[in-house]
């Protein structure tokens, strides 16, 4: 149960000239209309437990592929075959009519998604409680707030474990309380067998849930892999300008290196040095250390502003900074201009693997022009080799006052 | 199968397709303080100004009749009550898909049951009405007795009649939108063309003649035998509306299968 395959999956949407093409078309049987594809050729497998992020810019068929998925819209070709029941996080709260009570709500919902009257009845009490909405179950919709709505939803749509869940962003909704129940719940159906697709921008959610990644760029798969080195080329693809490049390369361990941007300046060498300027890759907590970044401009800059950020193992950024807020600008480079910036700072970071990417760019971010983005630049692993025990990925040592 | 599937499906969601039908009911009269009332007044006013136009002010009589002061309400009545429920099925359905475009663009359910709820909505309104013509003909002393069992082949043609013509009417009016507005037009032709506020032989012989092609003239005829002279129906005259009802679920169903998929698309 929970396999989910999608083989040789495409979309077109027909688009027809004029209001009596189709007329025409019935009529003769000779086809007048155009067809826009916006799913070409999808192909892949997840397996029974996995969860797989969906990415890609507005527009690149995330969507369609899940209304697919789900049975709502039909593909022109190839197939979806899903093993089991398959559940959908993607409208919440669709079929809520605002003139009836949470409680009808509930019910007409549940029969909307293939439940049974007794099954909705045994699990009330469930999806009251998750819901936490108190009194007003027996109040109109109306009166509901939309965070309420959505909770509801949530908790009708999740009340039986599906084989299958699809979970749209619709969870960025609600407060950062009821998120995290979401999570956790899904975090549960997962450890239960449950198969996770996941749609969302948002980096950390994908990073931290799934197993791996999907992007999809104008309805076609473009990159299928770990969720971090999908994340890095989709964001290289949102920075990328025109004629800029994305390039991959892999680590020795495997994991892919993107370099993106348009070049006029590069990241010539990162390196990690101790105090005694030695390059290390294993770091006691806290212990100081020296990251050597050596950058050469390849066109006239006027202005550059060079950054390094922190991320641990499942991407999310420990620390950034950059050469801007730091009151540091690099300004008047000449082609073939070499420059060498040190950045000197304690490992007050948990034990744990972290990778540095730099950037190069203009002003405070990237958005602007990016003239290199480089993920992965240098892995080093933090060790706690003297530090009292602790967890976490920051090393925040406390001093313990007893009071009397 | 497809069509098995289909009926399979929409046994599944039975409970969705039955609460549906119940919120149907209780939102249309939730927020008004005379409730369900309400579904009856509209055909109950019908009812009065006919009766009231034509047998009082207009001193129409039907020939054989004289006797019975209510004939002519009694006849009104039959043909008016089934004719409702011909007209309010077939335009809802007409809609159905449109009316809940949103619905069947955001989640995934059989699209047959939309068609269902119509059906079981506009049924329920019949019997309510139907109960109350029923009262009527009880006090009146007009009462039908084991004759109204033949009300229920006759009712069930009709429905699968207008199934068989709503479910192919309404997935042609995704596709052009013409359709729903020219069904209501051609509704009222096709109600002053259908001898209910009139009766057949007020018209000239030729014109009788044409009426014939109307299929619908032999059950609305049968109605209203049943109900006023207490005769049963003439099965045989139903023949032309039987074979028309099955070309006409065959077709409809062919037609909302092979489209059904493309449904979401054009909403």
């Amino acid at each position: 149960m929970g396999v989910l395959v999608v083989a040789n999956l495409s979309k077109a949407y027909k688009r027809y000239p004029g209001k009596w093409a189709r007329t025409l078309e019935w009529l003769t049987g000779h086809p007048r209309h155009e067809k826009t594809w916006v799913l070409r050729d999808i192909n892949f497998r997840v397996e029974p437990g996995e969860s797989v992020g969906i990415v890609g810019v507005n527009g690149a068929g995330k969507s369609t592929l899940l209304k697919i998925i789900t049975g709502t819209t039909r593909p022109s070709s190839g197939e979806v075959r899903v093993d089991g029941r398959i559940a959908a996080l993607l409208e919440l709260g669709m079929g809520f009519h605002p003139d009836f009570t949470g409680r009808q709500n509930v019910l007409i919902a549940g029969q909307l998604l293939g439940l049974h009257r007794e099954e909705i009845g045994t699990r009330f009490g469930e999806i009251e409680d998750f819901a936490e909405i108190g009194e007003y179950i027996d109040r109109t919709v109306r009166t509901y707030s939309s965070g309420m709505q959505m909770r509801l939803a949530f908790s009708v749509a999740t009340a039986v474990r599906p084989d299958v869940l699809i979970v749209d962003e619709a969870l960025a909704v609600g407060d950062a309380y009821f998120q995290h129940k979401c999570f956790a719940r899904i975090r549960r159906f997962r450890e239960q067998g449950t198969t996770l697709l996941i749609v969302s921008h948002d980096k950390s959610a994908i990073q931290t849930l799934c197993d791996r990644a999907i992007l999809l760029e104008d309805g076609v798969v473009i990159r299928d892999g770990p969720p971090m080195e999908v994340m890095d080329f989709y964001n290289a693809i949102i920075a990328e300008k025109e004629n800029a490049t994305v390039e991959v390369g892999r680590l020795q361990d495997g994991r892919a290196v993107t370099r993106s941007g348009t070049g006029e300046a590069r990241v010539e060498s990162v390196t990690l040095l101790d105090e005694q300027d030695r390059a290390i890759e294993f770091v006691n907590v806290g212990q100081a250390l020296r990251l050597k970044i050596q950058i050469q401009a390849y066109q006239e800059l006027p202005e550059l502003t060079l950054g390094y950020m922190i991320k641990d193992r499942l991407g999310q950024t420990v620390f950034g900074t950059n050469t801007y807020h730091l009151g540091e600008p690099i300004t008047n480079l000449l082609p073939g201009d070499r420059r060498t910036y040190v950045f000197a700072f304690p490992a007050n970071l948990g034990p744990g693997s972290y990778s540095i990417s730099t950037a190069l760019h203009t002003q405070d971010n990237h958005l602007a022009a990016n003239y290199e983005w480089r993920d992965l630049a240098l892995i080093f692993n933090v060790i706690n080799i003297d530090r009292d025990y602790f967890i976490g990925v920051n090393w925040i040592p406390p001093e313990v006052i007893v009071e009397e | 199968m497809p069509d098995l599937i289909m009926f399979r499906a929409l046994w599944t969601y039975r409970g969705f397709v039955w609460s549906s039908v119940a919120r149907e009911f209780s939102a249309r009269y939730r927020e008004s303080l005379l409730g369900a009332i309400w579904s009856v007044a509209n055909p109950l006013a019908m009812i009065v100004i006919y009766t009231v136009i034509f047998s009082q002010l207009m001193r129409a009589t039907l020939p054989g009749q004289e006797q019975q002061p209510f004939a002519f309400s009694i006849y009104i009545c039959a043909g008016i009550i089934t004719w409702t429920l011909f007209s309010e099925m077939l335009q809802r359905m007409t809609n159905v898909f449109i009316e809940h475009g949103n619905l069947i663009k955001k989640s995934n359910f059989p699209r047959i049951c939309l068609p269902a709820i119509v059906t079981l909505t506009a049924l329920i309104n019949f019997a309510i009405i139907l109960a109350l013509y029923l009262l009527f003909l009880a006090i009146i002393g007009h009462w039908p007795g084991w004759l109204l069992l033949a009300l229920i082949p006759l009712v069930a043609l009709q429905v699968l009649f207008t199934v068989g013509l709503g479910i192919l009417l309404g997935t042609l009016n995704v596709f052009f939108r013409d359709i729903g507005q020219l069904t209501s037009v051609v509704l009222h032709f096709w109600f002053w063309l259908t001898p209910i506020v009139y009766t057949k032989t007020i018209l000239p012989p030729s014109v009788q003649e044409m009426m014939r092609l109307n299929p619908l003239e032999p059950l609305i005829e049968s109605y209203q035998g049943l109900f006023l002279t207490h005769e049963w129906p003439n099965f045989a005259a139903l023949l032309p509306l039987t074979l028309i009802t099955i070309a006409l679920l065959l077709i409809g169903a062919r037609f909302f299968l092979s489209r059904v998929g493309e449904l979401v698309d054009e909403l």
